[in-house]
C-alpha cells in the first residue's frame, strides 16, 4: 500500500484524499476476506480432498491402485493421445500464427474466429460429430466396416477427439504474440541474406519461444484431462479404451473410491504443475519483453 | 495465392503456412462439424422440431441455461471482488492465490467432479455442515450450480484483472479532487471502465457452463426432468442407440453456442474498443511531458 505513505497523514486533507483513492482499512480487509474465502471454497477445498481420499488407506493402497494394470493401460493410453495430438495442434499453431500474424488477407478475422470454434463448442457435441462421421450409423462407417477399421470405440477417435478439443490452444496463445512482433526483425534477417527457415529459426522462434511453451503446457494439460469428449467415443472398454480421466469415472461409479482418488491425484499434480509452468513462463516472458524494451530504448538513445 | 487477396510482403511461406492451416482447419473441424448438420438435415423439420421440443429436452435446456446463468452470476460478483483484491491489495499468500485461480481450467472436469460430489456429500467436508440445515447439494441442481461456478471461476477475474492493472490512478484522483466520495468513484469511474471486460468474463464463463459435462454429471445424480443437463441428454441418446435425437439436441447446443460466441466476440470488440480511447487519451499528455523534458 505504498499510495498511503503521505508526508502527513494526521492532517484532515490529507487523510480524507487517501479515503478519496482508497478504502478503509476493515472495507479492505472484509474483501480480502471474502475473495480468500471464496477462492479457498473452490480451489483450496477441491484440491485437498483429492490428495486426503488419495491417501486415505495409506500409501500401499495408493501405490497398488496406480501399479494396476487397468490403470497403468489407462494412463498409456492418455500419454498416447497427448503424445499424437499436442505435437500435431503445436505444429498447426505455428503455421497459423505465421500465416495470421505475419501476414495480412482477406478473411484474416474469419478465420481467427474459426480457429477458436472448438473453444465454444461442448465436449460432448466434439465427441458426436465424430460418431456421425465415422461411427457405424455415421456417414463413413459402412465403408470403414467394410474395410475393418475401426476408429470409433477405438484409439484412434479417442486421438481424434482430443485433437479437436485442444486444437486451439497454440494458436491461440501464439497468433497475438505474433501479430505484436510485426516483421521489422524478420525483414531485416531476410535482407542481409538468412533464408527463410533460418530467418524462422534464428529470429522468430527465440521471440515466441515462451508463448510456444506455454501454449503446449495448457494443451498437454486439456489433452490429458479431457472426459466429455474422449467418453463419447471410448466405448469404454477396460484396458483398452479407457483414458485415465474414465478409468477415474469407472473406478468411482464403483464406490472404489481410493483408487479413484490415487489416479485423479496424478492428474491434480499434473494440473498442479501447469500452474507452476505457468507462473514461471509469464516471469520469464516479462523478463523478455523488459529486456527488449530496455534495448529499444538504448537503441532510440544513440 | 498469387491473387491480390494478400497485401506484399517480403517474408516466405504464406502459401505453405496458410494452405496447412486451412487444410487442418477443414479436415478436424469444419468438415467434422458440418457432418453434424448434414445429418440433421436428414430428418424433416417436424421430426426435429418434436425431438428438440420434447418435455425432457426442454427440462433439460432449462436446467443447463438456468444453472449457467446463475453459476456465471456468481462468479461475476466474486469474480469483481477477486480481481479487485488481486490488484489492488497486497496480503499474505497473494501470488499463490493468483496463481491458483486458473485452477479450473487445468483441472481435468472429472477430478473436479469427483471432488466437489465428495466435498458436498452429506458426511464431506461441507454436506455436513448443510444437511442438519435440510440443504443438500449432491443430486440436486444446487450441485449443478456449484460444479459450474466452479469450472467458470476464472474466466471474469482474468478479464477484469488487466483492465484493472491499466487503470489510470489518476482517474481516482481526479474524481477524489473534484469532490466525489470513494463510494461515487467506484460506481462512477471504476464501473464503467470494467464493466465490459466483466460482461465478456460474464459471457464466456456463461458458454462455458452451457457445454459442461464433467464436472457436473457426478454431482447432479442425473435424474430425467430434475437433473439432466442437455451434454448429458446427448449420451443418454447415444447410449440408447438414438442418434438421430442426439443430433438433433446437438444441433440446438451448437446454435446456442455459436450465438455465445457471437455475443463474446460483440462485447471484446467493444471492451478492446473502449481500452484503445483510453489508451489514446493518455498520448498527448506523455507527448507533452516529453516535449517539456
Amino acid at each position: 500500500m505504498a499510495s498511503i505513505t503521505l508526508p502527513n497523514p494526521g492532517m484532515p486533507v490529507a487523510s480524507r484524499a487517501v479515503q478519496a483513492t482508497t478504502e478503509r482499512p476493515w472495507v479492505r480487509w472484509s474483501l480480502i476476506a471474502v475473495a480468500v474465502t471464496f477462492l479457498g471454497l473452490f480451489l483450496f477445498l477441491p484440491l485437498a480432498i483429492v490428495f486426503s481420499s488419495a491417501l486415505e488407506k495409506g500409501f500401499s493402497v495408493y501405490l497398488a491402485a496406480l501399479r494396476e494394470p487397468d490403470a497403468m493401460a489407462a494412463i498409456k493410453l492418455t500419454l498416447i493421445a497427448a503424445g499424437i495430438s499436442v505435437p500435431l495442434n503445436m505444429i498447426f499453431g505455428i503455421a497459423a500464427a505465421w500465416a495470421i500474424g505475419k501476414f495480412d488477407f482477406i478473411g484474416k478475422s474469419l478465420l481467427v474466429t474459426l480457429i477458436d470454434l472448438p473453444f465454444s463448442v461442448s465436449p460432448v457435441v466434439s465427441g458426436l460429430i465424430y460418431v456421425l462421421i465415422f461411427g457405424l450409423q455415421g456417414l463413413m462407417g459402412p465403408w470403414l466396416a467394410a474395410h475393418d477399421i475401426k476408429i470409433i470405440f477405438a484409439v484412434p477417435g479417442i486421438v481424434l477427439a482430443t485433437m479437436f478439443v485442444t486444437f486451439p490452444f497454440v494458436a491461440r496463445e501464439l497468433i497475438p504474440l505474433v501479430e505484436a512482433q510485426g516483421t521489422e526483425e524478420e525483414e531485416a534477417a531476410l535482407t542481409l541474406g538468412a533464408s527463410g527457415w533460418q530467418t524462422f529459426r534464428r529470429v522468430t522462434l527465440p521471440n515466441i519461444k515462451w508463448g510456444l511453451l506455454y501454449g503446449v503446457i495448457l494443451c498437454n494439460a486439456r489433452a490429458m484431462g479431457e472426459f466429455g469428449a474422449v467418453s463419447v467415443v471410448s466405448g469404454h472398454i477396460r484396458g483398452r479404451t479407457n483414458t485415465m480421466p474414465l478409468h477415474i469415472e469407472i473406478l468411482y461409479n464403483e464406490y472404489q473410491f481410493a483408487p479413484a482418488f490415487a489416479v485423479a491425484s496424478l492428474l491434480a499434480l499434473l494440473a498442479l504443475a501447469t500452474l507452476l509452468a505457468k507462473t514461471i513462463v509469464e516471469w520469464k516472458a516479462r523478463q523478455q519483453s523488459r529486456g527488449s524494451e530496455r534495448l529499444s530504448g538504448e537503441v532510440y538513445e544513440h | 495465392m498469387k491473387l491480390q487477396l494478400k497485401q506484399k510482403s517480403i517474408l516466405p511461406g504464406f502459401g505453405l503456412a496458410l494452405g496447412f492451416t486451412v487444410l487442418y482447419l477443414s479436415l478436424l473441424v469444419l468438415i467434422p462439424l458440418s457432418a453434424t448438420f448434414l445429418k440433421a438435415s436428414s430428418l424433416s423439420w417436424e421430426q426435429f422440431w418434436h425431438i428438440a421440443s420434447s418435455h425432457r429436452a426442454v427440462a433439460s435446456y432449462k436446467l443447463s441455461f438456468g444453472a449457467s446463468g446463475i453459476a456465471a452470476t456468481i462468479n461475476l460478483f466474486f469474480g469483481l471482488i477477486v480481481a479487485w483484491v488481486l490488484v489492488r491489495y497486497n496480503f499474505p499468500g497473494k501470488r499463490l492465490f493468483d496463481s491458483l485461480v486458473d485452477l479450473p481450467f487445468a483441472l481435468p472436469t472429472a477430478v473436479a467432479g469427483i471432488a466437489l460430489t465428495t466435498i458436498y456429500s452429506p458426511n464431506g467436508w461441507i454436506g455436513r455442515f448443510l444437511a442438519p440445515l435440510g440443504i443438500q447439494p449432491v443430486y440436486s441442481r444446487l450441485g449443478v450450480v456449484i460444479a459450474l461456478t466452479f469450472t467458470g471461476l476464472p474466466f471474469v477475474v482474468r478479464t477484469v484483472q488487466p483492465v484493472l492493472e491499466d487503470l489510470d490512478k489518476e482517474m481516482e484522483e481526479a474524481a477524489a479532487s473534484l469532490g466525489a466520495n470513494r463510494w461515487q468513484t467506484i460506481t462512477r469511474v471504476l464501473f464503467p471502465a470494467v464493466m465490459p471486460a466483466a460482461l465478456t468474463g460474464f459471457s464466456m464463463a456463461f458458454a462455458r457452463a452451457v457445454g459442461e459435462y464433467g464436472s457436473v454429471v457426478f454431482i447432479s445424480g442425473n435424474m430425467p426432468m430434475k437433473t439432466e443437463i442437455t451434454p448429458l441428454l446427448i449420451i443418454t441418446k447415444l447410449e440408447q442407440y438414438d442418434y438421430a435425437g442426439a443430433t438433433a439436441i446437438a444441433v440446438v447446443m451448437l446454435v446456442s453456442s455459436f450465438t455465445l460466441l457471437l455475443t463474446i466476440n460483440l462485447l471484446q470488440a467493444w471492451s478492446g474498443g473502449r481500452l484503445k480511447r483510453a489508451h489514446a487519451s493518455e498520448l498527448p499528455e506523455t507527448a507533452e511531458f516529453e516535449a517539456a523534458s
